[in-house]
Parts: structure tokens; sequence; C-alpha cells
């Protein structure tokens, strides 16, 4: 028998709805969790317990009186700690931040609340999203519930590992080169990065602006279907919010994939991919077939510029967003600065880790005076032809295929002092947020050591139904789902 | 060579703060004078994870103001960020606009003393205000206290180019300028509050040379008179500085007020890297056609071409039009009282005298007027008919701009009207000469300055308020003239 923190969100929302399960269970069995394998785990920043029991209560109020607010009140979840929470501290996983205790709501930490979900607490990440592996947080690093010396990937690899662990049913996360699909990829979770403008970026703690998305995390296709829904919403806060019509992914789930023509980019199946994802993921290729799609080899040939494009652009953002930690106003502030030039190097100096540091130093060495043209601007131009590229194949085809990740999870502190061999662990989900276009992993099975691996779908601008649809295809052939990490 | 040999050049970059309710990227009040940080929220206090909204209502007021100076209003341009640390800073950039401004290439007309001259203003673009630091020195020692109720507002930036020769043309600029954007109702044209600033750039060459000389950037000259002597000490500071043999630096100065000197503030060596690229958070501002035709259509008629129409319309010297048309309010309110007076110039002078006296001295704007155009005119009228000297008049209008009342009323109350009935006149006229034979004899044997003192015994007779000109015309007619 199966512990009720092992149910979907779906699942459990049933419950909740025929009343077999209040909220208030669901959450202390969330909770119950969370205390017994976040000490191995280390998910979670902080939890929320009172205000997710609180949260919980009046879910089960509202079923009571018979007006849930949505398909998914009292379904507890968390939250990446890049995600604003009012009264709730947010660090972002970084000491400058430490203390702050922010006045408002992200738009869709609103949305979820007023939803119903009781949000359980802050999960662990990379040091402002800057990392693949979590273990750029300034706090500690988050384990792999798959085989705990190993990290969840990251930026987002608190969100992955507590989805996994069974510590909430469902989280948000971010994505800004692939910091959803990557640890989803990592863990046998399902993540999904929204095409850019689809969620609200207001009250997300930005990184890299024009490539920031903030997006769902979930166990299964459906799970990650209906979170999508919640946050999906155009937001007059945000100036690159698109104002187009929340999707129905849920309905039209279940109409499988046959007539699709899937592209599969070979510029992804080159050097540098581990033997058992490639041979994983083309067996899911052929699957894939054998469901009736078509497969057809496309090419996105200016995919090898990819990488240092995002470096150049995402640096140069986070260099100047990082610029209003200086101390003076929230956060922390360096203790015995003299004068205005120490008060700002100290805090800096001391609040930001290693990899920001290194980024705010790539990215202002880029708009730098004399360099603009030859690093940022060059940047610029390579990214509208990266985005042609995928125009040109998505004449062709429904949508691309490819791996996730170029290795599974990986040894924890194994590339800690490589920073380009961990860059290359994106090498396949940055392409998507250059050209602002959604893209979802989902598992596609598990290396001999029973580490997953994940398969990532890429689509056309606001086509996340469909990439939820090839997705929950695979799915139902193999219900990945249902296999437990061994936490 | 002499000073006089050389030649000073000048461009102003100046900046305008738009008079909108509520601040550029949020929905912040602008008001001035607000306790310390009480108009700030997350957004212009750049908190983690704020976005800017851009306020439609600057856009339509740099279009409104582009248009107005013939400026082309681009459809696209784009926003950028400006990056430097300063406490006052919030987010540590500031979101202007670069490389694509929303407006280039108009220009203003101004009078020189060798006629007028065409200054081309080269961009003008749009910016948030950053917020004040505060040195408080009293408080305790040595601590520093940061006010962001400014940050976000929003600001105009309109650059000339160099076209300016002189201290005196910067200031005309300068002014033409003011107007111009009070008129549009666009900035409010104070100096003193900081919300229309201006920065100069100087430099001199060698007269009859086509080569600029290197420049210095004046910053924050806020006022006219310092913006005169400014430029006028840095172009005669550079001067000496070539005739002693050594070359300007480029750099940026400030004017210290009460040395009447300018100083470095810094060098092109230390000069900030802003590391400017496009601001990521705001799409490019696009102008659509629709708002640059509604914003056309509605330009109110600029100062000077209102000046070039009062003097054409009216009959009125140039003068009297260009303080008229000095500022909208005031050329609104002449032009609606000229409608019940039929003589401009006379109508003018009132304007120009009593009433600008009075509107002086009480400290009354123009719209807390209390009196009506109608009233004025029929106040005039009745000077004109005679009805009350122009002197009473005038006791008449302080009345109407305290009260508000008719000027019929005030003139029958204080008893002013003019007693211009023939018999009674002829009346006190016949009875002051019956009175000064003496003085008649002497008259009318060719001592004609007595005339003086008889006007003078009937007016004292009658209290004032005799006609002048129907006493004038009894006593000459009585006297045999």
């Amino acid at each position: 028998m199966s512990s009720l923190t092992d149910l979907s969100m779906l699942e459990l929302a049933a419950k909740l709805a025929s009343r077999e399960v209040s909220s208030v269970e669901a959450t202390r069995a969330s909770l119950q969790r969370i205390a017994q394998v976040d000490p191995k785990v280390r998910a979670f920043l902080r939890v929320d317990e009172p205000g997710a029991l609180k949260a919980a209560e009046a879910s089960d109020a509202r079923r009571e009186a018979g007006s849930p607010l949505s398909a998914l009140d009292g379904v507890p979840v968390g939250l990446k700690d890049i995600f604003l929470t009012e009264g709730v501290e947010t660090t972002c996983a970084s000491r400058v931040l430490e203390g702050f205790v922010p006045p408002y709501d992200a738009t869709v930490v609103r949305l979820l609340k007023e939803a119903g979900l009781p949000l359980v607490g802050k999960l662990n990440m990379d040091e402002f999203a800057m990392g693949s592996s979590n273990e750029s947080s300034a706090y500690f690093p988050t384990h792999n519930p798959w085989d705990l010396t190993r990290t969840p990937g990251g930026s987002s690899g608190g969100s992955a590992a507590a989805v996994a662990a069974r510590e909430v049913f469902g989280a948000l996360g971010t994505d800004t080169g692939g910091s959803i699909r990557q640890p989803a990829a990592l863990t046998n979770t399902v993540g999904l990065k929204p095409t850019y403008g689809r969620v609200s970026r207001y009250g997300v703690i930005a990184f890299a602006s024009s490539l920031d998305q903030p997006g769902p995390m979930a166990r299964t296709v459906g799970d990650t279907a209906a979170l999508f829904q919640l946050i999906a919403r155009h937001d007059p806060l945000d100036s690159t919010s698109a104002d187009v019509e929340t999707p129905d992914c849920l309905t039209g789930l279940e109409d499988g994939v046959r007539g699709l023509k899937l592209g599969v980019p070979r510029e992804y199946f080159a050097e540098g991919m581990d033997p058992e994802v490639a041979g994983t993921l083309r067996a899911s290729l052929e699957e894939l077939e054998k469901l009736g799609a078509t497969l057809v080899d496309v090419s996105l040939p200016h995919t090898k510029y990819a990488l240092a494009t995002y470096y150049l652009l995402a640096s140069s953002e986070a260099s100047s967003n990082l610029a209003r930690y200086d101390g003076i106003r929230y956060g922390q502030r360096a203790k015995d600065a003299r004068g205005l030039k120490e008060l700002y190097t100290q805090t800096r100096g001391q609040g930001f880790g290693a990899e920001v540091k290194r980024r705010i130093m790539l990215g202002t060495y880029a708009l730098s005076a004399g360099y603009y043209d030859a690093y940022y601007l060059r940047a610029q131009k390579v990214r509208t032809l990266i985005r042609e590229d995928f125009t040109k194949v998505f004449q062709q085809v429904d949508a691309i295929v490819s791996p996730t990740s170029p290795v599974p999870a990986f040894k924890l502190g194994a590339k800690v002092d490589d920073p380009l061999s961990m860059y290359l662990m994106d090498v396949y989900t940055l392409p998507c947020n250059l050209a602002g276009l959604p893209g979802l992993s989902v598992p596609c099975g598990f290396t001999q050591a029973g580490l997953p691996i994940g398969m990532q779908l890429l689509g056309r601008p606001f086509d996340e139904a469909r990439l939820l649809r090839i997705a929950r295809a695979f799915e139902r052939e193999h219900d990945f789902f249902r296999r437990a990490a061994p936490v | 060579m002499p000073l006089s040999d050389f030649q000073t050049v000048i461009g102003l970059e100046v900046h305008a703060q738009l008079l909108t309710q509520s601040k550029i990227f949020c929905g912040c009040s602008t008001a001035f004078g607000a306790e310390p940080n009480h108009h700030t929220c997350p957004v212009c206090l750049g908190m983690p994870g704020v976005l800017p909204v851009l306020n439609q209502r600057v856009v339509e007021y740099a279009v409104r103001t582009g248009l107005a100076l013939g400026c082309t209003v681009k459809s696209t341009s784009v926003w950028s960020r400006k990056n430097y640390f300063y406490p006052d800073l919030p987010k540590g950039y500031q979101i202007t606009q670069y490389d694509q401004p929303i407006c280039e290439w108009g220009e203003l007309v101004i009078d020189t003393p060798s006629g007028e001259k065409t200054v081309r203003v080269r961009r003008i673009h749009l910016e948030e205000d950053a917020g004040k630091s505060v040195h408080d020195a009293s408080a305790s020692a040595g601590q520093s206290l940061v006010d962001l109720n400014r940050a976000g507002v929003p600001l105009m930036e309109i650059v000339s180019e160099p076209d300016l020769r002189d201290a005196d043309e910067a200031v005309e600029y300068l002014k033409a300028l003011r107007d111009v954007l009070v008129y549009l109702g666009v900035n409010d044209g104070n100096l003193e509050e900081g919300s229309f600033r201006c920065d100069a750039n100087v430099s001199v060459m060698p007269k009859g040379s086509t080569t600029y000389g290197q420049r210095c950037e004046l910053k924050n000259l806020n006022s006219f008179r310092f913006l005169k002597q400014a430029i006028e000490y840095e172009a005669a500071r550079q001067v000496d500085v070539l005739e002693s043999g050594g070359k300007v630096d480029q750099e940026t100065r400030l004017w210290d007020v009460n040395k009447g000197v300018t100083r470095s503030m810094r060098s092109k060596e230390d000069a900030h890297d802003y590391r400017y690229f496009p601001e990521p958070d705001l799409p490019p501002l696009l102008v659509s056609d629709a708002l640059r035709d509604s914003q056309r259509q509605s330009l109110p008629e600029l100062p000077r071409a209102k000046r070039t129409r009062f003097m054409g319309e009216y009959g009125l010297p140039a003068y009297d039009a260009r303080i008229l048309t000095a500022e909208r309010p005031l050329a609104d309110f002449f032009e609606a009282c000229a409608k019940h007076v039929p003589d401009a110039k006379k109508l003018s002078n009132w304007f120009l005298g009593e009433l600008s006296r009075l509107l002086k001295e009480e400290g009354t704007p123009l719209s807390a007027l209390r009196f009506t155009p109608a009233q004025l005119g029929e106040l005039l009228a009745t000077v004109e008919k005679g009805t009350v000297s122009a002197n009473a008049a005038k006791d008449v209008l302080g009345e109407m701009f305290r009260t508000g009342r008719a000027p019929a009323d005030i003139i029958a109350e204080k008893g002013l009207a003019q007693v211009s009935d023939v018999g009674a006149v002829e009346a006190v006229v016949d009875d002051i000469l019956a009175k000064n034979a003496g003085e008649v004899e002497k008259y009318k044997a060719g001592k004609k300055s007595v005339y003086g003192f008889f006007v003078g015994q009937v007016m004292k007779a009658m209290k004032g308020k005799g006609n002048p000109g129907l006493v004038n015309e009894l006593l000459k007619k009585k006297l045999g003239d």
C-alpha cells in the first residue's frame, strides 16, 4: 500500500474532491516526509509549517463549503527560493539576501495562493540560479534522492529533489538555460520550461531577464500540465508577459502522437554524450515512431555557438541585475566598511559566492567599452541566427526531440573545480532559452546503475500543450513515475 | 591672441521633469515635498524581482514635445540600462534611452541681437530620475541618508547641437525652451525645485576656425544667471589655458556659486564606463501613428507663433507681445479680455502695468483671479467714456482683484464716478472764475500759465471727480479761447 505522498497531484486532487483525504492530512504527510528524508536530501532551505497548515485548513473549509478555488485546491507544493513570498524569508540561496523578508508575493506565488495550494517551503538552488548542480548554493548542496552521493542537477535542483523524494507533490522552478529540465532529467521528474513571456517573472529574482522563465516541476505529465495551467497568465506587472489565452493542456492530453512529425537534430546527438544516455534516447525515439510519430532528421546549424552566446548574454544581464545587491537597502551589509566604496566592495565580496562573482566579472567585461561590439552585440546577432534555425525547422516538424542532459547525475564535487565542464551540462537545453521556445523534460529510462535519464521536447512558441501531449504518450507506455527514489 | 579673437561654442543638455501624476515605471506619486521615502513602492525601491511598467502618459508628453520642436518622432525606440553604483540609484542602473531615442533632429528658433537664429535639437530621450542622498552632519557624525521619493520620476533630456555662440544665446535658448515646455503642459519650468535643469558643453576655438576645441561639461546649472556666469567664466578660463600654451582637458566641471568659478569634478580618465545595453525587461517603445496624430492635433499655439500673431492681430509692439505671450495662461487671459476691449494697446498697458503689479504684489496666480474678462472690459469702457478717471479706475481694479465685485458696484459704493453733467461742471467753473476775477484778468492779458490754477481749483471744488475733458472744454470756452 503506497503512502499518501506517493500520489500524483491529480490523484491527490481526486481524493480531496471526494473528501477521502483532507488537505491538512496531505500537508501533514508532506511535512512528515520532509522531516523523515530531508536531513539526507537537503532540498529545503526553509519549511513554512504554520503557513502551509493554515492554508490547508482554509482549503478544507472551502471543500466543506463546496467552493474549491481550483482543481488543485489543497495540494501542497514547494517553491524554489527564487520566488518572493510575502512575509517568508527569500534568499535566492545567497548570503547577500540573508534575512530578507519580501514585502510582496511574486505573481506566480499569488496565483498559487489564489488557487488554494498550501506552500510548504522554500527550496534550495544554485545561488541566484547560477549553476547546474546545486553546489553553488551558499548554504549546502542538495543530494539526488536516487543516489545521495550525486547532484540532483541545477539550478532548480532543490525543487526536483523534493518532488522526486516525495517531499512535495509538485514545485515551481525557473529555467534560464535548462534549470528546470536538466534537474528534472536527473531525478526522474517532469519539468516544463514555458515559452518566454508565458509565465510572469514579476517577483522572481532576476538572473538573466531575457532568458528566465518560471515553470512547473512534478512527477507526472498530467500534474505538470495542471500546475502549468494555474500559472500561465498574462501579467500587467511584467512588460514582457505575453497577452495570450491560458492554454487548456489537460483536454487532449491523451491524444497520442500519431501523425506528428518529430525532428531529431543531428547537432544534439554529437560527441560528449554518455553512451547509456545515447542508447536510451535512441530506444525512446524508436518507441515514439512505433506510437505513430514520424521522425525527421533536422539540422540546427548554429547550435555550436549556443553555449558561448548563452554565457555572454546571461552573464551580461546578470552583471546588471545583481548590481542592486549593494547592502544599502536590504539583505546583508558589510559590518566594518568605512566609506562608500568599501561598503560596496566588502558587501558584495562577502555576499556573493564564487560562481556568481565569476559571471558578474564575465558580464561586466562583455559589456564594457571597447568589448561590447565583439562580445555582447555579436552574441545578440548569433542569438538571432539560433532563433532562425528553430523557425526554419518548425516549418517542417511539430516538435524536436533530444536528450535533456548529456550525462546522468554526476557525483557531488566532480565538476566543482571545472566551471567549463559544468557549463556543458546545459548544452542541449540552453538553445531553447535563447530562442524563447517552450521545452519539456520527461523521464525516458534509467542507467544500469539506476540513475534517471530524461528526454527533451522542444516546441513552437506557445505550443506547450502539444509537448505535454507527446510526453504523456511516452509516459503512458512506461509509468516511470511509479518507480520511487530509494531514499 | 586676446579673448576677442576666440569663438565660444556651446551645446546644452536640458533635463525636464515631465508633469505626470505618477512615476515612469510604477504608480507612485511624483508630488514634490513629501516626507522622505513616502512616495515609494517595491518597483521604485529596486527590490528583488520587480519589473518596470511604462507610464503611457510619459510617451504622450515626449511625442508632444518632439512634434513641437519639429523632431522626427521614431515609431520604434529602445530602452537601455546605464549601469553605475551610487546609493541613491536603487537598481544599480538607470533605465534610459541611449542609441535609439524617441525623438531626433528638431530645432528651436531664438532671438539674438543680430536677428533670429535656429538652434538644432539633436535628440530627446526619456529616462528615470535617481533618488537623493542626504548628508546629514547634524544627525550623527558622518551619517548619510537616502530619500528615494524622486527615484523613478520621469525625465526628458533635450540635447542641442553646439550651435550656440555665447552665454546670452545659451540663456535665450534655455528660456525659449522652457517657454515651449511650459506651454505644452509637459513641464513646470521650475529651476529652483530642479524640475528644469541644464548642463552646458563649452569649448573655444580661434575665430574663423571650423574645428571645435576640446569641450568641458558644466554640470547642473540651475538658474539662467548661473548658466551665463559659468559659460563666461569657463570660456575665459579655456582661452587662458590655450594662451599660456596649455591644452584644455576633456572633463566634467562644477560651477562654484560662492567663488564664481568652475572647478573640476572628474576627468576623462576617471569617466564612468556605463556599460549600456538594451533593457531586457522592457520591449522596444512603439509610437503609433494614431498617437502621433492625436498629439499633433492637440498641439497648442507655441509662444513664438503667438507672439507674432499678437503683433499682427492686435497691433501690439514686440515688447508687449513678448511679455503677454511668455506664459500661456496670461496670453489666454489677455485674449479673453481683448474680446471685451476694442483698443488692444490700452488693454496691454493695463496688463503690463496695473495687473502685473497686482499679481506680483498679491502673489496671486492667474488661475485664481476673481474678476472676469467681461468685468475688466466694463471697467475700461467706463474709463473710455469718462465715467471714472484713470486713477480712480486703478482703485476699482484693485478692489475687483481682491473681491471679484462688479466695477459698477465699486464705483457707486466709493462714489468714484466722474461728474460729466455739463450744467453741474459749468456752475463750478463759473463760480471759480467769478471768485478769481483778478487771475482771469491776468490770463486774458496773456499770462497763460494761470490756466493750470483754474483747472486745479475746479477739480478741488469737485473733489477730483470732474470729468477732465469737460472741465477743460468749459474753462476754455468761458475764458474765450
